[in-house]
């Protein structure tokens, strides 16, 4: 019944598609373009909704008032022609003008000034807050001109208005709201949605008039997505020409349709990153990670690079710091644990446990690799009481502090920036198991500064002594795998959000 | 007739309140609402004043109350996590799970009954052996296995049918195959071991002895009498096809209720877990008050029961 059992069999019912398999024919002549999604998402409105799929369509439908190119990570004006910082606080926008919303709506300051006074407004419900909290209100300045309050100095306020910040037309939104929005959205970006079964069904059309943007023009007519919770059946619709592309394939499925030839897989690295949270704080009792002897034994225990070459393959890498590599002060220049279990057990026995410990042992996700982590554990001496919960139920254990020891990771919402992963963690919230002062000050004069050599100077420092005193064992970031048809063309970008308008037949 | 029908018909009714209550005291208890609401980033704050405007702060016997009297007004109230009407969700879901169900019931007397007939005329044939490895088969074969199975053969290999999907009656074709076929083993052995035992006793060698035709003998005497428990076995394995077909809506990408109940509750959407709950034991109830009614009319001594 669970997905893993369900996985198991996937190897062989792929052998046997594979003696007989049709060549796959895309609908390129039809100009429809056929994708699957494994999740149901909740609502199609991106300000509703926390899944990756969400982002994919919000990234189709909407766009923001800046662009970040994901290859050159430089921001570009979209919405807005320019931008410039009138204090600390206050930005002023210059916006585009003659664009259209989908609904034929003219998009001007009254729009932004709408969508951000909403979405900035607690009480609107937005489901992931920190994508918008951090903004005070907007305020029209004149048609074309408009400035954005922030509550605080708020650096990373670019990056996020080049993220899960979308602009909304204001007289449809006001009267749609979010469900309304969900069940017919409306934005102004590349693609226009015609239809939306939730959870299960979601047809795209090019949108003829897009504006001179720099996501470029849609190539592929039309887009329509289904949701297909195994990837089994994923795979069966690929190979019967029903499917065009699927993504998130598993490494060793995807190795296969590598071998078979009929299919383009592309491998590219996610933001996320999976790490070990210990209890150095000491919230959930007397337990030996507040010992840093033994969170560097924990460190030095785990072979990373095995688990990276034997499970998660692809373009994953090794890591040793509390974010994703790619990330704005991001800094990788920290002690490094290589694998030595010696050492571990040595670092153990000095912290008074030379025969080890048992302790309760967490994760939500990735069994196989916990279990494979737990074993390093257990080779040194820490007895671990494995226990695979639900991400939620997971998540109020950890709320209440009751979590010694968890594999954990995090995928940033995509967000190019450390304050979206380290200032997650250790700024005293309550998913913070190390409460540390000093980190603490430093994340705060890091995140709020505008001088971004300042802003490194303070991560560093936050990072580095993350990484000296070992409050968490960071493990490796994940990848993902692409699968589709030869006549679709496709370059995947590391922040795992699937563009449809970098599409087109080949 | 009547007494029997009002009676069962109470009694059904105490199951529908019963489950819903306990159903109700399983969920308070098996984790925080109002944390899972709040989503990933909250803080303790934002949970307790979400606490508050759920009402999840209240008793549960009065939130119990509250709950149980929008429900039997039809209003359900609203998905936590798709923020839509549970009853117009569970509506739209249902359309799928019900056209499965019915087709995988049916699916499974019509092959199955047949078979089980054949194989107690029969015992110790080819086709009583037959008969036998296939309801072997049917119960130790997973069902996703055989739904894999299928897919691999008829739509990739043969390309007859579309793999997944509930566009079209076509989609519907495996997975009624695959749900029935679960459900047919225990069907066909019953209706065999039914007519074995039935073809054994006394009324049927009276019939053949007053020179009853073969046919009428089998269907008239024997079947209606060995049909009884089968009834009472379908109408459970109709139950268990509606709440129980996670596993062939999910291969088939079909989006029942059934695969709406299982993705809930890892959602902890709780309005939408506690209304299916209510709607799977009613079916559950209905569909054991309608065999108990065909049996006491197939059967009228079982209407003093």
């Amino acid at each position: 019944m669970t997905k893993r059992s369900l996985d198991r069999s996937a190897i062989l019912a792929l052998t046997l598609a594979m003696t007989t398999a049709l060549p796959a024919f895309a609908d390129k002549a039809s100009g429809t373009l056929n994708v699957a999604f494994t999740k149901e998402l909740e609502n199609v409105d991106s300000y509703f909704n926390s899944s990756r799929e969400g982002v994919v369509l919000q990234r189709a439908v909407w766009d923001g008032l800046i662009y970040r190119d994901p290859e050159t990570n430089e921001y570009v004006g979209n919405l807005a022609e320019s931008w410039e910082w009138i204090d600390d606080t206050t930005l002023e926008f210059k916006l585009r003008e003659g664009v259209t919303f989908h609904n034929g709506e003219a998009f001007n300051a009254d729009d932004v000034v709408y969508t951000v006074n909403f979405v900035a407004k607690e009480e609107n419900g937005v489901k992931t807050q920190r994508n918008v909290n951090w903004m005070e209100s907007a305020e029209k300045i004149d048609d074309y001109t408009v400035r954005i309050k922030l509550k605080a100095k708020f650096p990373a306020a670019i990056e996020f208005l080049s993220g899960p910040v979308s602009m909304y037309p204001n007289e449809y939104y006001a009267e749609a709201g979010p469900s309304g929005m969900g069940l017919k959205p409306v934005g102004t970006g590349p693609y226009k949605v015609v239809d939306v079964v939730p959870g299960q069904h979601f047809v795209l059309e090019a949108n003829e008039n897009y504006h001179d943007s720099p996501k470029g023009q849609p190539e592929i007519e039309k887009i329509d997505i289904r949701t297909i919770p195994d990837v089994n059946t994923q795979m069966a619709e690929l190979f019967s020409g029903s499917l065009d592309l699927i993504w998130q394939v598993p490494a060793d499925q995807a190795e296969k349709l590598g071998e078979m030839g009929q299919f383009t897989v592309a491998n590219e690295s996610t933001m996320r990153v999976g790490y070990l949270q210990m209890d150095s704080a000491g919230r959930s009792g007397d337990t030996p990670f507040t010992d840093p002897l033994v969170r560097k034994a924990v460190n030095h225990a785990i072979n990373r690079q095995e688990l990276v070459d034997a499970l998660l393959q692809g373009s994953s890498k090794v890591v040793y710091t509390p974010c994703f590599p790619s990330q704005f002060g991001c800094i990788q220049d920290v002690t490094e644990y290589e694998y030595d279990p010696e050492k571990a057990k040595e670092l153990l026995a000095e912290a008074g446990y030379p025969d080890g410990f048992s302790t309760e042992f967490y994760a939500y996700r990735d069994r196989q690799y916990a279990e494979a982590i737990a074993s390093y554990l257990n080779a040194v001496g820490i007895d671990t009481d494995f226990k695979m919960l639900q991400y939620s139920a997971l998540r109020e254990l950890n709320m209440d502090g009751e979590v010694p020891l968890s594999f954990q990771t995090w995928g940033s919402y995509s967000i190019n920036d450390a304050s979206a992963m380290v200032s997650q963690f250790f700024k005293h919230g309550s998913l913070d198991s190390t409460r540390d002062e000093e980190v603490l000050e430093w994340l705060n004069v890091a995140d709020s500064s505008t001088d971004p050599d300042e802003r490194i100077e303070y991560y560093t420092k936050a990072i580095q002594k993350i990484a000296d005193e070992a409050f968490w064992a960071p493990m490796f970031t994940y990848n993902t795998n692409y699968v589709f048809s030869q006549d679709v063309s496709y370059t995947p970008t590391p922040d795992e959000v699937l563009r449809f308008v970098d599409m087109s037949w080949n | 007739m009547l007494p029997f029908i009002l009676k069962r018909l109470g009694l059904a009714l105490l199951v529908a309140f019963t489950v819903s209550f306990i159903s109700f005291s399983l969920l308070f208890l098996s984790g925080d609402p109002a944390a899972a609401l709040a989503g990933e980033t909250a803080s303790g704050e934002d949970i307790e004043a979400i606490r508050r405007i759920y009402g999840f702060d209240r008793p549960m016997l009065v939130q119990y109350g509250d709950w149980l009297f929008s429900a039997l007004r039809g209003d359900f109230g609203e998905s936590y996590y798709f923020k839509l009407p549970v009853a117009g969700l569970i509506a739209e879901r249902l359309q799928v799970t019900m056209t499965l169900g019915v087709c995988g019931i049916l699916f499974a007397l019509f092959t199955a009954v047949p078979l089980g007939v054949v194989a107690a005329i029969r015992p110790n044939s080819l086709v009583d052996r037959v008969a036998l490895f296939l309801s072997v088969a049917g119960q130790a074969m997973p069902s996703f296995w055989f739904g894999l199975i299928l897919i691999v053969v008829f739509a990739i290999q043969l390309g007859l049918l579309p793999p997944s999907g509930a566009a079209t009656w076509r989609h519907f074709i495996m997975p009624t195959i695959v749900l029935g076929y679960y459900a047919m083993p225990a069907i066909m052995r019953l209706t065999r071991a039914g007519m074995l035992d039935v073809l054994g006793s006394d009324y049927i060698r009276t019939a053949r002895a007053k020179g009853a035709g073969e046919t009428r003998v089998l269907f008239k005497h024997a079947l209606r009498n060995a049909i009884i428990p089968v009834v009472s076995l379908a109408a459970v394995q109709m139950g268990f096809m509606l709440g129980g077909s996670i596993v062939v809506e999910s291969v088939f990408a079909l989006h029942g209720a059934g695969y709406l109940a299982w993705e809930s509750i890892a959602r902890n959407d709780l309005p939408t877990v506690q209304a299916l709950i209510l709607v799977f034991s009613m079916f559950y109830i209905v569909f054991t008050f309608l065999a108990d009614v065909l049996n006491s009319w197939l059967d009228p001594r079982m209407r003093s029961a």
